[in-house]
């Protein structure tokens, strides 16, 4: 099966010097940003609706909605979220390092289309080498007239800044970003207002998109709105990066259309498992995300809308794949222990709740739990995320504290015997 | 339904709400009580600890939110009691409580604590957590003040919002995340903040405790009464609590009028000096050097004696009184009536020759509420920092410059506070305030040129032009003051002269001693009669035969006793050696003045030279009346016996009249006060029944049955302008060496001490090295050198009566000299 290549093109054409703003140049890069100052707004974000992309952050909200929620009131911001940092999930990193003017092009595109003045890139602080790469895409399209005053012999002006953070997964989610950008800790701001679309950084119009969204807005300009939606699945257009890691033969990030099945993706796209393993579980999107079983979900399409009926999320795409040999009380106890170490720490249930299950799992996997532990890890799971239903009822401010759950109401609702064996054999049965 | 209102439902009740208003508070309100940790009604919510978790309805089935970050909206439907809730609501207390310490029975907090109190009535019944709980080193101190322990905390952001949100100091922060989120502050920079003991007022938890209240007393063993503080003029309202007769605690009590729930840690923690072993307990007669104890009938007999000489021999007017500001009205009308109708002389003051024109100060037209600051479009403030001498004013103004409204929903940026509009402010004085960091215009002036800045300021282009145009933009509130004690206090009445030029103006005058404006209004001044009435006023009878002639205020007493004219001096709860700025005047006049008596709490510098000294009732030792810098009359309350044989001001009085033959005719603060609500006409009808029964912020006189016959209008004479090479500004401190601080001794420690504040470059041009010394007007003293850059160039400060300096005097010109 192979891979649809559109953000991922270049660097696969060029691998040398795919980064850099001649080889950029020299296959056609610049074009649609200067084509989308003649555009207009309108014309833009009519586009960009029409297109159907959807964002790639995680949540899958459609981009041209998001741009028209957009509040008249100016200055307004666009921010660009490089904060990655879903255990599992390392697109955008590629994007940033070896396609950063594709970024910038696209930053140019959302700026025009939303009246922006001020571009703001939050990139996630380990990604010392991206964010190097970017900020030298970002000198060099100064230097070329693309950015600052009167782009590209336009009156638009566009500035855009790197912004390093400083080691907070929760930073990805939004509203902290634009908090940790303003100097604030890094908290999730409450809902409502539930879009900074309204009140953002700053408190003015913002708009936040992914790395991937914004890399796609060059293509879209290029195929146009059909083009685009003819690349992919008609609900969920274009194509999407999926990072499969795990144990499978070829890890990595795959370039493709939604609608293949899991099958395809696991067995065919990334080489399956290794000789004599077989498949126990995989978790779909992230960290986040309710797992899945052969047995149940193996056929199923990847769109957002087959893996939203079955309980879970494509999330940010990232796919982590275990076999016959993974301890799911450890590989869930590692997960938890994520979001617990992850929490920002404002809401009682996450910052107390998910550190519990840590606890507990911990526990159990040392071969230390109770049977009674069970009933407290669901019933703790419960009070973070009520019902352990998807998409959660958070009892939280922000999807991080559910997000813990996941892996408890996974691995319970499919490995109890597992974790039964753990408590009755005071230790892990596969060791 | 009107306009202002939205219907919603909860628990099947339909309720007609404020809209806008938020759901926690709505439900509250009518009588339905939503439990709550970390949301307070004074600041933006924060829906942290998610204890108000209730299922709300907007159209889209109920969801699990929180209330205290919900706003009404018509339709809503909210319930409280679903089994749903109850789990959720139990699961957040389990949270909360699986690393608490449990620590309660050695917990202040232990009986009072909102977090035992919720457990009670919604937690689950055992705990499930076997893990091992969150260490912290027990209790460390953050400031002088507070202690913090960060087991006990519950991460609710109260008090971090409160440091940034109200009193702008945000020393106390969030530290680390998730798990290991801690309170603390940051190295170095100790919770040093004028405010901090409102934070442990407000933590639902005993994390913060007050180092002076620490294993004092369990909340069962106290006795409480509601009071007004009298540290400033501001009328906070406060509970006192005591246990075997000792006070042992101050809170600030949520008065809209007034405080809002605040105080400043000068009042909270400022009572040490009652408890003091210090105080005054029996009457003190001269021997020689020093003092022997009398009995009540032979000092009084022996006062009775030597006022009655010097009236039979240099007639009334060559006896006076200073003082009558740190009692209640009731004894201030004592001393009044005690000077006009037994002695018969007008020679009385409540002021310390620091303040502003009595007429202004007691009865200015357009006078300001407290409250109208809060609607202000344009606040002026051109007077005393407000955050050293009426710290809770400082809040009201901060806030209401911010323009954060509490129960507004918002995001917790920074960024979005200052969106929401607030007033324009502008603030003057002459060095840097503590309103400085929030006012949108600040201009500063050289001590002695104020008039050439009002003149500007009137006609002046540019920035001024703009200043003047925003004060153009009503409803302006002003509080005016004297910014120092070099000031001319006529500079003060000229600003609100210029007030009320503008169009939709009101005046806020401010004194900052405590009862000053209930004494004017008592008449102790030398030009008032009781209720706002002037002396020449034929129409005041009830005092009989009374002199007209205005007699002489604090510093012509003074000047009047050195040159030989005022021959008898009576000090109530006067320190005139400390207090008035022409210290070397008060200093030589109290040695000449051949009969000196003093009533107070505390041998102060004044009471050591006196020839008969009488202990006297301090706050909280008696019940009476005290008026506000809004002339707000409110209630003090009694909840421990006075020192030994200390006796209220009025009694003594009514005592010393007997034996002068006379007769005040009291038999009790009460009559008194009945008294006066029949006689000073602003007074009428606001009896104590009226006050303890049917008025819960008091009653802002002239109110109800009462008129004013003296309206006053400010004066637009700033005095002259005083150019010199360098001038001197001198103004108090929140913490001082004033009688009462000194006898705290855990607030005294923190006065920021004697020094002289220089611009570096002055510095440099007079060769001022560690130590200098500077010679004022009436006084001079060797001072360590402070640079300061955020002074004007020219202008040299001096805070005012600290440790080791006396006061240098009131005109502005000085001279410094390396020492
Ligand atoms: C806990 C949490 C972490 C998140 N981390 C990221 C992230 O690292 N990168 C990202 O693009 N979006 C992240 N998101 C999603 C963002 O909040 C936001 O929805 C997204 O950046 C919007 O961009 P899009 O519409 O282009 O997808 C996170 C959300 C949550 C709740
Ligand atoms: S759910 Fe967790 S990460 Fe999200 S706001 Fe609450 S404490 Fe912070
Ligand atoms: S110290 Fe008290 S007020 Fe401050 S966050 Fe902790 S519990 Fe809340
Ligand atoms: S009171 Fe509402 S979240 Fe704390």
């Amino acid at each position: 099966m192979n891979e649809t290549r559109l953000v991922t093109r270049r660097m696969a054409d060029h691998p040398a010097d795919s980064h850099t703003i001649e080889r950029y140049e020299a296959t056609g890069g610049y074009s649609q940003a200067r084509r989308s100052l003649q555009m207009g707004r309108e014309r833009l974000v009519e586009l960009v609706k029409e297109s159907g992309l959807l964002g790639r952050g995680g949540a899958a909200f459609p981009a041209g909605m998001k741009w028209s929620f957009l509040a008249p009131a100016r200055p307004a911001y666009l921010v660009v979220n490089a904060d990655e940092s879903e255990p599992g999930t390392y697109k955008d990193r590629q994007l940033l390092e070896r396609d950063p003017h594709q970024l910038v092009e696209g930053i140019i595109i959302a700026a025009v289309a939303n009246e922006v003045h001020h571009a703001f890139v939050y990139v996630r602080g380990e990604y010392a080498r991206p964010a190097r790469r970017l900020q030298r895409a970002v000198e060099e399209a100064y230097g070329r007239g693309y950015l600052g005053k009167d782009i590209f012999g336009s009156d638009y002006d566009l500035e855009v800044v790197v912004h390093l953070g400083a080691g907070a997964y929760i930073c990805g989610e939004e509203t902290a970003l634009l908090n940790s950008l303003e100097g604030h800790r890094g908290e999730p701001r409450l809902k409502p207002p539930y879009f900074p679309a309204a009140t953002g950084l700053y408190g003015k119009p913002t708009i936040v998109n992914n790395v991937e969204t914004i890399s796609n807005l060059p293509h879209i300009l290029e195929l146009g709105a059909d083009g685009f939606r003819k690349l992919g699945h008609p609900e969920d257009t274009g194509t999407f990066l999926f990072s499969v890691s795990g144990h499978v033969r070829k890890p990595g990030n795959y370039e493709l259309p939604h609608g293949i099945t899991w099958r395809e993706l696991i067995f065919e796209v990334a080489g399956g498992l290794r000789e004599g393993r077989t498949l126990k579980c995989w978790i779909p999107g992230g960290a986040s995300a309710p797992w899945f079983v052969p047995a149940d979900h193996l056929d199923l399409e990847i769109t957002k809308d087959a893996t939203g009926r079955a309980g879970s999320m494509l999330g940010s795409g990232a796919v982590v794949v275990m076999d016959d040999t993974t301890c799911v009380v450890r590989a869930a106890q590692r997960i938890v222990r994520f979001f617990a170490h992850e929490s920002c720490g404002q809401c009682t249930p996450c910052r107390e709740g998910t550190s519990w299950l840590e606890m507990i799992l911990g526990r159990i996997e040392e071969g230390a739990g109770r049977e009674v532990d069970v009933d407290v890890l669901l019933d703790v799971a419960d009070n973070i995320s009520v019902g352990l239903a998807w998409p959660p009822r958070m009892t939280t401010i922000c999807p991080l504290g559910p997000s813990a759950v996941s892996p408890v109401s996974s691995i319970t609702r499919y490995f109890k015997d597992e974790i039964m064996a753990h408590i009755h054999q005071a230790g892990c049965p596969l060791r | 339904m009107s306009e202002h209102t939205v219907r919603i439902v909860v628990d099947g009740r339909e309720l007609e709400v404020p809209k806008g208003e938020l759901v926690i508070k709505a439900a509250q309100d009518n009588g339905t009580y939503i439990p709550r940790f970390c949301w307070h009604p004074r600041m933006k919510p924060v829906g942290m600890c998610r204890m108000c978790l209730v299922f709300i309805d907007s159209g889209r089935g109920p969801m699990l939110t929180t209330a205290c970050t919900t706003p009404v909206a018509d339709g809503m439907k909210v319930d409280t009691t679903d089994p749903a809730v109850k789990k959720a609501q139990e699961g957040i207390l389990e949270f909360l409580l699986i690393n608490h310490p449990l620590d309660c029975p050695v917990c202040d907090r232990g009986g009072e604590c909102p977090l035992q109190d919720q457990t009670m009535a919604y937690g689950p019944g055992e705990s499930r957590f076997v893990e091992e709980k969150r260490h912290f080193e027990k209790p460390i101190p953050i400031s002088d003040l507070v202690m913090l322990d960060r087991e006990r905390c519950i991460l609710c952001a109260r008090c971090t919002r409160f440091s940034e949100e109200v009193s702008g100091d945000p020393l106390i922060e969030f530290l680390d995340r998730g798990y290991h989120t801690e309170v603390n502050t940051f190295p170095d920079h100790p919770f040093r903040s004028y405010f901090s003991g409102n934070t442990v007022q407000i933590c639902p938890v005993g994390a913060l405790t007050a180092t002076l209240y620490r294993f004092r007393a369990r909340p069962w063993d106290l006795v409480a009464v509601e009071s007004t503080c009298t540290h400033c003029t501001a009328g906070d309202r406060i509970v006192i609590q005591a246990s075997q007769n000792e006070i042992l605690r101050f809170l600030g009590v949520d008065a809209e009028a007034t405080n809002q729930g605040w105080l400043s840690d000068k009042c909270r923690f400022g009572f040490g000096y009652i408890n003091s072993d210090q105080r005054l307990t029996v009457p003190l007669i001269r021997d020689g050097d020093g003092f022997r104890e009398a009995t009540w009938g032979e000092a009084l007999d022996l006062i009775a004696q030597r006022l009655g000489d010097v009236i039979r021999t240099s007639g009334p007017d060559a006896v006076a009184a200073l003082g009558g500001a740190r009692g209640t009205n009731e004894d201030a009308y004592a001393l009044s009536k005690f000077m006009r109708t037994v002695v018969g002389s007008n020679n009385l003051d409540c002021r310390m020759d620091d303040t502003l024109d009595a007429e202004f100060l007691a009865a200015t037209v357009d006078r300001a509420l407290i409250s109208d600051i809060d609607r202000a479009k344009t606040i002026l403030v051109w007077g005393p920092d407000l955050k050293e001498e009426h710290p809770t004013l400082y809040l009201r103004v901060r806030r209401a410059a911010i323009g954060s409204v509490p129960g507004l929903v918002s995001s917790n940026s920074d960024a979005h506070l200052a969106a929401a509009a607030g007033a324009t402010l502008v603030v003057v004085h002459p060095r840097a305030t503590g309103l400085d960091p929030v006012a949108d215009f600040k201009l500063t002036y050289r001590p002695g040129s104020g008039a050439e800045l009002l003149a500007q300021l009137r006609a002046g282009e540019g920035r001024l032009a703009e200043v003047r145009a925003a004060l153009a933009e009503g409803p302006v509130v002003a509080l005016v003051g004297r910014t120092g004690s070099t000031e001319d206090p006529r500079l003060a009445e000229a600003v609100a002269a210029f007030v009320r030029t503008l169009p939709d103006a009101k005046i806020l005058p401010l004194a900052r001693r405590a009862n000053t404006y209930g004494a004017l209004d008592m008449g102790v001044a030398p030009t008032l009669l009781p209720g706002r009435v002037s002396i020449s006023e034929e129409t005041f009878t009830a005092w009989g035969d009374i002199p007209r002639k205005p007699g002489r205020d604090c510093r012509s007493i003074l000047e009047g006793a050195l040159a030989g004219d005022i021959q008898a001096l009576l000090l109530v709860g006067a320190d005139p050696v400390r207090d008035v700025p022409d210290g070397d005047l008060a200093d030589r006049a109290l040695d000449a003045v051949p009969f000196l008596v003093a009533v107070d709490l505390f041998l102060t510098d004044s009471a050591g030279r006196a020839d008969v000294v009488l202990p006297a009732d301090g706050f909280g030792e008696k019940e009476g009346t005290v008026t506000n810098l809004e002339g707000r009359v409110q209630k003090v309350n009694a909840i421990v016996p006075g020192a030994g044989q200390s006796r209220p001001d009025w009694s003594i009085l009514d005592d010393l009249a007997r034996r002068m033959g006379s007769s005040l005719g009291f038999g009790s603060a009460e009559a008194i006060a009945k008294e006066i609500a029949e006689v000073a006409p602003a007074y009428r009808g606001v009896t104590w029944d009226v006050l303890d029964w049917e008025a819960r912020d008091g009653v802002v006189v002239p109110g109800g049955e009462g008129t004013q016959p003296l309206v006053y209008l400010p004066a637009d004479t700033p005095g002259p302008i005083i150019k010199a090479d360098l001038v001197l500004h001198s103004a108090r401190t929140m913490y001082d060496d004033g009688v009462t601080m000194r006898h705290t001794p855990h607030l005294h420690r923190l006065a920021p001490g004697a020094a002289l504040h220089v611009h570096p470059d002055d510095a440099a041009r007079l060769g001022l090295g560690f130590r200098a010394r500077v010679v004022g007007s009436s006084g001079s003293a060797t001072l360590p050198v402070v640079t300061d850059p955020s002074l004007a160039r020219g202008v040299v400060y001096v805070p005012f009566n600290q440790p080791g300096c006396p006061p240098l005097g009131s005109d502005p010109r000085v001279t410094v000299e390396p020492a």
